[in-house]
Formats: structure tokens, sequence, C-alpha cells
């Protein structure tokens, strides 16, 4: 029906485009500038055992040093990039002074690209290696803002600091608000390291790689850097869902993002005029280690806790997030429908609630708190109403039909007039 | 005679219809030439990186990352993904890799054909992923899963694996293709919106909205009671002659041999 709205319209000029232009989702929105820029700060470990020489017979930190000028070199104008150090300066052997040796070399912000080189230049391997320390420092280095983080992890040692563990640091910064991914990679193939990094990059839904030439860690920190300008605008609203549906917050179309414990159900409302159709999808992220089967599920339930409709998935082993997602039509419920029809106001918003929950199940020893990151998307637009009978026909069936028919009604008209003439006649 | 007649009604209906009637075509998909080979994937559905059917991807990328790709699928399409993982490392043992498919709605998608969950044991050097998609409905009830014109995300990752191999490089090949385009007709109904996620930050109401009586006001088009254009027109119209002509005939058989 649409489509054919829409070509009339085309035949009768524009009499038509504003009413269709209503009730989609405004363009203007997705135009506006962007005020932050790509905001990403390396995180590089220059610990003693960065002496190793095991990377193609060179040692790792100098193959990092050339991977960052490399990385400064092609480093895109608008981004900021900030560079930070762990292990750096303490050469003695207290741990508790060791532990806070982190420093920011390179502040975040539009770069220079000959001070970043001859900071780099001068690190030489020295001490510990807090690496927890220096995520929340990078973290903080970062800023607090609407965009999305990205911090790029560099060590070839585990934490040598731990408490604060690294992973659950990542965790808590990942649960803070400000949309924050934390890519690894890892310099050493190590497992306690590898352990560690995977941790770090699933709790924040980052990358873990394992870089073993100079090259690849060059390529992979370019790509790494690339992939922050193109994707740092898409962080999500922080949203708090409630635990019914009387108290659930109110949402607009867009995309939330939010946490929610096992076994948890979170509340959220979104209203709902006749004529139009609410979408919504749920994403969980798997940030921990959980049992081998798990499933997501968000249904939309009226206002007095009847399910409207239902999307759910189910999935086993490894996974980066678990999805699921529903459609529904408010003109499709008749009680709302030809009540709202009635009053001549029209048009009162039904307010759908949509409930997530989980059947994900912690393995032993994994952190219950926080909650698991949620991604929920809403959108609201014109519903789509059932498709009316063809009033055309098609098909050889029907050119036979049609010729039989007008075969018989010749044969029959023939035949009366043969009949009429001949009464005429005899007359 | 008959069949003749049909012979030559169909050539015209090809010839004259064309236009009207959608042409399908079935092949394997192939890059387009001259498309732009996308170089880069997304690591979430929020980021995925936007292709188009017939431009080809290749990815440099790590074991155990999961990439992201999103194409746009109109109502009678048929999309074939096609993947090849190549291993420039060695690995430690078998490795089970999948290729998952999602509609606008996040919602898994089902393949028709396709290895879409190969396993390789540690010696093969590449592994290849494929999977077709079930034709794009135009419309769908809104309780339905059927798939939808909109856009749809690609993921690709690796499911089983022994986790020393994690992390290691790999070279990711990707190609979505068109395998039949079917069309649509606008008498099997039409989404007025298709699946494409809203990807901006949302915004917290405080209270529910008031309605802006003027985003109602559709305004009915005086000829709405008139079915799409289509191929219906086509064929009714051509049914419409054949009866014309066989109520000629009809009447004309019935007229009494003239005497001579």
């Amino acid at each position: 029906m649409i489509n054919f709205r829409r070509s009339t319209a085309v035949l009768l000029g524009l009499l038509a485009t504003t009413a269709l232009a209503g009730p989609l989702p405004a363009a203007a929105d997705d135009e506006e500038p962007v005020a932050e820029p790509p905001r990403v700060e390396l995180v590089l470990d220059v610990s003693g055992s960065m002496r190793a020489a095991d990377i193609g017979g060179r040692s790792r930190i100098s193959v990092a040093q050339q991977a960052f000028n490399e990385v400064v070199d092609a480093l895109p104008a608008e981004t900021q990039l900030g560079i930070r150090v762990l292990g750096a300066t303490y050469r003695g052997k207290d741990k508790k002074v060791g532990c806070q040796d982190t420093q920011q070399i390179v502040p975040v912000g539009p770069v220079d690209r000959a001070r970043a080189k001859a900071a780099v230049a001068t690190l030489r391997p020295t001490g510990f290696t807090p690496v927890g320390l220096a995520l929340r420092s990078a973290a903080q280095d970062l800023g607090t803002g609407a965009t999305t983080r990205r911090i790029v992890l560099i060590t070839d040692g585990e934490d040598t600091c731990a408490p604060p563990d690294p992973c659950e640091v990542a965790r808590e910064l990942a649960a803070q608000g400000t949309s924050l991914v934390v890519d690894t990679l890892g310099l050493a193939p190590d497992e306690k390291v590898r352990r560690q990094l995977l941790c770090i990059a699933g709790a924040t839904g980052g990358t873990y790689t394992a870089a073993q030439s100079a090259e690849e860690l060059t390529d992979r920190i370019k790509q790494l850097v690339e992939r922050a300008g193109d994707t740092h605008t898409l962080a999500p609203t922080v949203v708090g869902g409630a635990n019914a549906c009387d108290s659930a917050p109110l949402l607009a179309p867009g995309v939330y993002a939010d946490r929610e414990a096992f076994s948890e159900h979170r509340y959220y409302r979104v209203p709902v005029r006749p004529g139009q159709e609410l979408r919504a999808s749920v994403s969980m992220a798997l940030d921990r280690p959980v049992n081998r089967d798990y499933g997501v599920l968000l249904r939309a339930t009226a206002a007095d806790g009847r399910e409207l409709v239902r999307g759910a998935d189910a999935g086993s082993g490894r996974a980066d997030v678990l999805s699921a997602g529903l459609r529904w039509s408010a003109s499709a419920d008749d009680e709302d429908a030809t009540e709202a029809e009635a009053t001549p106001t029209a048009a009162e918003p039904t307010t759908v609630c949509l409930v997530v929950s989980n059947s994900f199940a912690p393995r032993p020893g994994t952190a219950a708190t926080p909650g698991m990151p949620v991604e929920l998307t809403i959108d609201v637009v014109a519903a789509a109403p059932a498709p009316d009978g063809p009033d055309l026909g098609r098909g050889w069936v029907l050119l036979a039909l049609l010729t039989v028919a007008g075969l018989l009604t010749g044969l029959l008209a023939g035949l009366l007039t043969r009949w009429w003439v001949a009464t005429w006649r005899e007359n | 005679m008959r069949t003749a007649l049909f012979r030559s009604l169909a050539a015209l209906l090809a010839a004259g219809g064309s236009a009207l009637l959608p042409a399908a075509a079935v092949a394997a998909p192939t890059p387009s030439p001259g498309a732009t080979p996308v170089t880069r994937a997304g690591t979430s559905f929020l980021t995925a990186t936007p292709i188009t059917a017939g431009q080809p991807v290749r990815v440099d990328a790590s074991v155990g990352d999961h990439l992201y790709w999103s194409f746009a699928a109109t109502a009678g399409q048929v999309h074939e993904i096609s993947a090849t993982v190549s291993f420039p490392k060695a690995r430690s043992g078998a490795s089970t890799w999948t290729v998952d498919v999602f509609d606008g709605l996040r919602r898994r998608q089902a393949c028709t054909a396709g290895a879409q969950t190969p396993t390789v044991d540690a010696q093969a050097s590449s592994v290849m992923l494929g999977c077709t998609l079930r034709e794009v409905r135009p419309w769908a009830e809104p309780w339905s899963a059927d798939p939808l014109p909109g856009t749809y995300v690609v993921r690709l990752s690796v499911v089983d694996l022994p986790e020393p191999d994690l992390g290691a490089p790999i070279d990711v090949d990707l190609l979505v293709g068109t395998v039949a385009d079917h069309g649509a007709s606008g008498d099997d109904g039409e989404l007025a919106a298709p699946l494409q996620p809203n990807t901006k930050a949302g915004t917290v109401l405080n209270a529910v909205p008031p309605v802006d009586p003027e985003a109602d006001d559709e305004g009915d088009s005086p000829a709405d009671w008139l079915p799409d254009l289509g191929s219906r027109w086509v064929w009714t119209g051509i049914g419409g002659v054949l009866a014309a002509v066989a109520g000629v005939v009809g009447f004309a058989l019935t007229r009494r041999p003239r005497r001579r």
C-alpha cells in the first residue's frame, strides 16, 4: 500500500512526502556533529622482562618502540592519542614502591609526533608490572564523556602487583558508565599472561592478540587505533532497569546500556501509540566465564503483566554476546486500539513493558557483581498493516479461465442472438 | 493452436512486461567487478562494518576475535555468505568456526545451506564457511520470525578451540553475494520501515511524550483502492483481451454457415 502511496506521491508531486516523513526516525539527528574526537591510550609495559630478546632476535622493548613510532607516524589527524607506561622508572626491589610505578609520558590529546617519539625512545626496561593500577590510571587519563574510549594494553608479563587484580579492575572500569574498551596485546607466549589478557579483553568487549613479530604488533596497533576512529561515536546511554514495571524507566528510541546479574529480571517501559510498531532487541555480553549453556529472553508485556510477544535465543560454548529481538504493533492490540479510536483526541500511547531476563549460570568462583553488560536497542516506527488480498490476478490458470469464460459467454450470446433473431423473423 | 498462442503470448509478456516482471537470476556469489575491497571489521553489533553484496572483505584478525559486518537486503533477495579463514601459523588442535547471521533486530537467522559451523584439524591451513539465507519476505506479522528487509549482520568467530591457539594471526576473506532476486510485489504487503537498527544513543524520558497531532495526519490518497503497479496488471489485462477474443470466437461459432 505504502509503495503505491509513494508512487502516487511521485506522480502528484510532493503532496504526500510530509505525511510519509512524519513517523520515520528523524534523519537530522544522525547528522549532529560529534563534539568529541576519538580518544585512545596506549599502555606499554616497560618492566624488566621486556629486555628479553625473543622476537626475531630483537628485544621486546625495541620491537614495541619501533611499532609505536610507526603507529604515531600513521595516526589519523583527528585521533587523540596518549601513552602511559608501567614499570619504567623504579629500579629497586621494594614491591610497594615498584607497584605504584606508572606514568603518562604522552598526555591524551592532539599528538605532537616528534615529542611522542622522543618520549618512547628513552624508555628502558626496568621494574615491576602494575597492570591493574596502570589500567585504572589510563581510564582516568581518557576522562569521562559520551563516546567510547579505547585502551590498548601491550604487555609481556602477568601482573606482579595484584591486588588489584587487573581483570577485576577492567570489569570495574567497564561498569563505571563511560564506554571503555581494552584491547590487549601479549608479547610473550606465556599461559598466565594469555589468561590474564583474555580476561581483561573479555571483561570490556575488547580483543586479545598474541604478537610474535614487529610487523604483527605494528599492524595490530594500527588496526586498533583506526577502529577507535570508526567506532567511538557509538556509545549507548547508560540506564538502570527497575525490578518492576511500574517503576521502570521510560525509554525513547535509541541504544541503552545496563547491567544485569545472573537470573535477574530487568524492566523498562516504552510508550507506543496505536499505528506504531515497537522494535526492541537485547544483547547480553558474556564478559566472564559462565556455564556451558545459556540463554537470554526479552519479553514485551502490557501494563497488567499480560505477555504480548517474546524474543529468545540460547547458545552454548564460546561467544561474545547472546541476543534476541522482538516486534510488536500497537494497532494489533484490539482493545487498546478501539479505545483509542473512540476518543476524539486519539493516539493515547500504550506503555509496553520490556522484561530482560537471562539463564546464564556462573562457574564456581565467577564474580556475580557487577552484573553482565546488557545492550538494549529500542525503535518505534510506523506499523505495517497486514496486506489486503490481491485485487488482480496472475498466472496461466487465470488466462485459461478468462478465455474459457469469454468463449462460453460468446457462445451463449451467439445462441441467444440466433434464437432471438429466429423468433423476430418469424414474427 | 492453443500452445502456439500461449507461446506467442509468453514471448509478448517476456518482451513487453520485462520491466514489470522481476527478473530472476541464480548464480554463485562472485565479487562485483570494480568493487572496493573492505579491509576492516567491527567487533560488536553496534560497530559492525557496513558492506554491500558483491564487495569482497579481506581483513587481518586474531583467532578468537568476533568479527561483525552488516549488509542491506531487500524483499525477494536471497543472500549467500562465503568466508575463508586462513591460518598462517601452526595450531595446536582442532577448531570449530562459525558464521552467524542476525537480522536488524539481532534475531538469529537460519541458514538453508552451507557449512555454517565447520571443524578443522590442526594441520589444515584454511577453513571455508558458507551460509545461504532464506528469501527475504516483503512483510510478516510482528510475531513471526520471517526474514524481512533491512540490515543483516554477519558474525564470524571461533566457537571451540584449544585455549593456547587464541590470539594467533588469521586472514579472513568474506563475500556476501545476492544469489537470487525475485523482487517483491506490493500485494504481499510492505514494511513501513525496514529493520534497520537504531544506533543513536537513547534518551530516558520523564513522562510519556504528548502526541504530535500532525504526525498522525497520513492523508488518504484518492487512488488508494487501486492495486499496486505490478505484473498482475499485465496478466489480468491480457486475460481480459483473451476473454474478449474468445467471446467473439464463441459468438462466431454459433453463426449458421453461409449458404451459397
